[in-house]
């Protein structure tokens, strides 16, 4: 290799940076400054849609419209939807797997590095228009993130915003996904073969190859609404020969794998904090493997489940129903290893683990309510009430979502080279555990008894519980800025410097190097004796 | 804002003192669907507790016994093929004893055979019409609920009646202990038909008829909301069902019938100015007010017709958007042509508007 290829060879010092200022940042091609961007990203992100949750819960607070127009609400609703999934949730999962794929199998950086660039900075764009839609005349999309038409044909221009927005997103995720899957395929320290990474390689490996698959048939779907409402196209239009219930396969074909995306990784998270914090190695590794697979799997042959509703035979209905309530089996393994890991350890309960262990017991509880989903004839009562509401927040916010808190306590030191307040974390974590259910839990009776989604104003006899969960969801969002500045007091120093390896189970690559990572790690790989040793001690060795 | 926190604070005290039904749980359920979908739902929550209570117990018995806190040291097992298999066969298992029932439950559900008559609903942007294909009738069924009771901006909206949002105008009836298939699908968006007494819903889809049944088991009124996202009044759009004696069901189509008789427009009739415009204004209260306003005067994504070109201008034109649509504007070509040419009359004479009116013939001939 020239050393033009490896051109910074000569100085691997800690401070170095190519640019200062807001160049390092635009032209970032470090991929532990572009793991920062992704999840500063995120988590603007994450507070736009918060506010809209909030603007979605203020009105949802008393029967009657207080605050918002409906036509406005239902933007709210599409746009929080959105927003989250594609600009809080998926970005900062990109941006772990960014910041710690290369520490972990012992790689210099990610395999396309100006690739990664780009991947990043489609992303403002994307969000740009998805805000500036909201100023356009007609509004925002209003028809629900699922964008289902006729009603996505109808609306005014800023659903064709919100259709370039999701290109560029779709583009990005795409060229993310490539950079992993490079990465974990052929940057791996010697010694580390597949069935001897981290699981969140394999997890974020797994996830890549989904939104491979997945991302084009989304940008698909949006395209042939476009030019339905442009160009007179007649794909989901009846009165020309075409099918709405076409653009449900195709949305759902992309859609169900998709949450296994906002899935996937969060148990890579978590299959690498509990080990840590039970000082044991991982439970059935290779179980966990083969589950994360079949899952990915599954996920491509049920889609049919969101769309039981539509009028489907009973044939179809009975396919669906079986294929999903199949996927709950390598879950269930999964939940199983987890409590295995921790059964006969040597616990502790720092931050990270507590939200790895809020995020077991509330995932299972969404798994559960997932279940009760399964069942079509079940569903033909919760079908597109808040009983789906709840259902998918307990794994996209308990889910993703606190998996995205442990990876930041965890990682934190790392990344900063200071250690946390750990009192202010715990709060944080038992504030959010609290709150979130006190929002989320009462929806599950809203949904039972037949609120529902998606509506401004509702019956007297849902009053009750939506003025609970509308209490809970302003001080679930208060515990958030908490957050916030927790992770700036991190960064200014927090409670001291951190060792290489803060936590006493911690044995994989990462915490080898200094905290902070120095911009430069690995330019040589790991030597075997260390990659082994982490390997052993993770027993998959 | 100290007002409307009492104002919320009474409402609540008030609210707890009245009956709750169906707080925690599903409505009553009236049909044999809605029970063996209860009682299903009660099998699976009893399954899923004794799993819950198992997986939680071990977990928080691992979480407070096996702390380093405690003392107690990791002992590094990671691995035990026997188990592993057991808890993925097990679960099978016991999915194979959730799916079972089911699949019997699905097949009755599915079953739309030797209905006693059918009523097919239409879903519109925002309410539902019924068609009595057996009985040549049909009527719309719109919110009752008054506007002032529902909008609450300067913090004192009317005081909300009992079954505020679950009331209609017209309700669906139909005997006890009949058959009745249901016929769904819509006239521009997909909406959902669902009644959950009854175990009920199906999604209404514009050009395509779907269909399911219902046969309820006791006298009542039974109430559900359109359940797919159909644009801004998607809140506002019930279904109610009165389910009554065959006698009650025979009185009850003899006057439809004979309502729907002499409600018919005469196609023959000789249409005065007058009598056209208030015809009118009847049709626009009922299909175009919901948008456009009362007054004419429009808001958000819908245009005022209170000075626009198009109501104002050439009739060709106007006839044609309201009979095509436009962007967020439904297609109005289900309405006759005499309800048309009314409502076209209604809009180009009325808040000032001064153009001229437009007759029955005049849209027969814009339709071909
Ligand atoms: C990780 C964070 C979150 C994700 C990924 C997420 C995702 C979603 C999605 C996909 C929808 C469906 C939108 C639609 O129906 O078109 C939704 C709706 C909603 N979300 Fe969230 N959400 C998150 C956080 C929150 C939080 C923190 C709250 C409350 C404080 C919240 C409250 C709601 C509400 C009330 C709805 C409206 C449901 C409806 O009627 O359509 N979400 N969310
Ligand atoms: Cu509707």
């Amino acid at each position: 290799m020239s050393s033009d290829t490896l051109h910074h060879t000569d100085h691997g010092l800690a401070t170095h940076h190519p640019q200062g200022g807001w160049q390092r940042w635009l032209y970032a091609t470090n991929h532990k400054d572009i793991g920062t961007l992704y999840l500063w990203f995120a988590f603007v992100m994450f507070i736009t849609g918060g506010v809209m949750a909030l603007g979605i819960r203020a009105e949802l607070f008393q029967p009657g419209l207080q605050y918002w127009q409906p036509e406005f609400f239902n933007q709210l609703t599409t746009l929080h939807g959105i927003i989250m999934v594609f600009g809080a949730i998926m970005p900062a999962f990109t941006g772990l797997a960014n910041w710690m794929l290369p520490l972990m199998i012992g790689a210099p950086d990610m395999a396309f590095a100006r690739m990664n660039n780009w991947s990043f900075w489609l992303l403002p764009p994307a969000a740009a228009l998805l805000i500036i839609s909201l100023f356009v005349p007609g509004g925002a999309a209003g028809g629900g993130w699922t964008l289902y038409p006729p009603l996505s044909i109808q609306s005014g221009m800023g659903m064709d915003l919100a259709i370039f927005s999701i290109h560029l997103l779709g583009l990005s995720s795409i060229m993310g996904s490539i950079n992993i899957i490079t990465t974990v395929l052929n940057m791996r320290a010697p010694g580390m073969t597949l069935l001897k990474m981290p699981l969140f390689a394999w997890t974020s490996l797994v996830t890549a190859y989904l939104l491979i698959a997945v991302a084009p048939v989304l940008a698909g779907a949006v395209t042939m609404l476009l030019t339905d409402r442009h160009f007179d196209t007649h794909f989901f239009k009846a009165a020309g020969g075409g099918d709405p219930v076409l653009f449900q396969h195709i949305f759902w074909f992309f859609g169900h794998p998709e949450v296994y995306i906002m899935a996937l990784p969060a148990f890579g998270i978590v299959s690498q904090i509990i080990p840590v914090f039970s000082r044991k190695p991982l439970f059935g590794y290779v179980s966990m493997v083969y589950a994360t697979c079949s899952i990915a799997i599954l996920s491509f042959m049920v889609w049919g489940h969101h769309m039981f509703a539509v009028g489907m035979p009973a044939t179809a209905q009975l396919f669906f129903m079986f294929l999903t309530m199949l996927i709950a089996v390598p879950t269930g393994v999964k939940v199983f290893n987890w409590i295995a890991t921790m059964w006969q350890g040597s616990l502790t309960f720092e931050t990270p683990m507590l939200f790895a262990i809020g995020f077991v017991c509330l995932f299972t509880v969404g798994g559960f309510s997932g279940l009760i989903l399964s069942i079509a004839p079940v569903d033909t009562q919760m079908h597109d009430t808040y009983y789906v509401v709840a259902h998918f927040h307990y794994v996209l916010v308990a889910g993703a979502l606190f998996s995205l808190f442990a990876a930041v306590y965890y990682w934190l030191p790392k990344w900063t080279g200071y250690m946390y307040h750990e009192g202010r974390g715990k709060f944080h974590f038992w504030w959010s555990m609290i709150w979130f259910n006190v929002t989320f839990f009462p929806m599950h009776f809203l949904g039972l008894a037949g609120m529902p989604r998606r509506i401004p104003d509702y019956a007297l006899q849902f009053t009750d519980f939506n003025a609970i969960a509308s209490v809970g969801a302003f001080c679930f969002g208060l515990g958030q800025i908490f957050f916030f500045f927790n992770v700036i007091h991190t960064i200014r120093g927090g409670v001291g410097p951190a060792p290489s390896s803060p936590w006493e189970g911690g044995n994989t690559l990462e915490w080898e190097v200094p905290s902070p990572a120095p911009h430069h790690t690995w330019e040589t790989p790991p030597d075997l004796a260390t990659v082994q040793r982490g390997l052993r001690a993770q027993a998959v060795e | 804002m100290l007002r409307r926190l009492l104002g919320v604070g009474a409402f609540f005290a008030a609210h707890w003192a009245c009956a709750q039904d169906a707080m925690w749980s599903f409505q009553p359920p009236v049909t044999g669907i809605a029970r063996q979908i209860e009682s299903l739902h009660t099998w699976l929550m009893l399954v899923i507790f004794v799993i819950f209570f198992l997986v939680f117990g071990f977990m928080f018995y691992a979480i407070l016994r096996h702390r380093k806190s405690l003392g107690h040291e990791a002992k590094p097992f990671h691995e035990n093929t026997l188990v592993e298999i057991l808890w993925t066969l097990i679960p099978a298992i016991i999915l194979l004893g959730m799916a079972w029932p089911a699949a019997s439950v699905i097949l009755a559900q599915k079953n739309t055979h030797g209905a006693d008559f059918t009523i097919k609903a239409t879903g519109f942007q925002w309410f539902w019409s019924y068609d009595y294909l057996d009985h040549g009738f049909g009527f719309k069924s719109k919110l009752a609920t008054p506007r002032e009771q529902i909008e609450n901006f300067d913090g004192r909206g009317q005081a909300k009646t009992e079954h505020y949002l679950l009331a209609v105008d017209e309700p669906v009836v139909v005997p006890v202990g009949k058959k009745i298939r249901i016929l769904t699908t819509s006239n521009d968006v997909i909406h959902s038909w669902g009644v959950p007494a009854f175990g009920v819903k199906q999604d209404a889809i514009p050009g395509f008829i779907r269909d399911t049944w219902f046969k309820a088991e006791k006298i009542g009124t039974y109430r559900g909301q359109c359940v797919e996202l159909c644009g801004k009044d998607h809140a506002f759009m019930p279904i109610v069902v009165q389910v009554v004696s065959e006698d009650d069901f025979s009185k009850w189509i003899a006057t439809q019938q004979a309502r729907a008789k002499a409600a018919k427009d005469d196609p023959n009739k000789a249409w005065t100015r007058t009598e056209l415009i208030a015809r009118g204004q009847q049709v626009y209260e009922a299909n175009c007010a919901s948008c456009h306003k009362s007054n004419g005067i429009g808001g958000g994504a819908y245009p005022a017709i209170v000075g626009s070109k198009i109501a104002t201008g050439a009739k060709a034109a106007h006839i044609d958007l309201v009979l095509q649509g436009k962007n967020a504007m439904p297609a109005w070509s289900a309405l006759s042509d005499v309800e048309l040419a009314a409502v076209l009359s209604y809009q180009r004479t009325s808040w000032g508007n001064q153009a001229d009116i437009v007759m029955p013939a005049e849209i027969r001939a814009a339709r071909k």
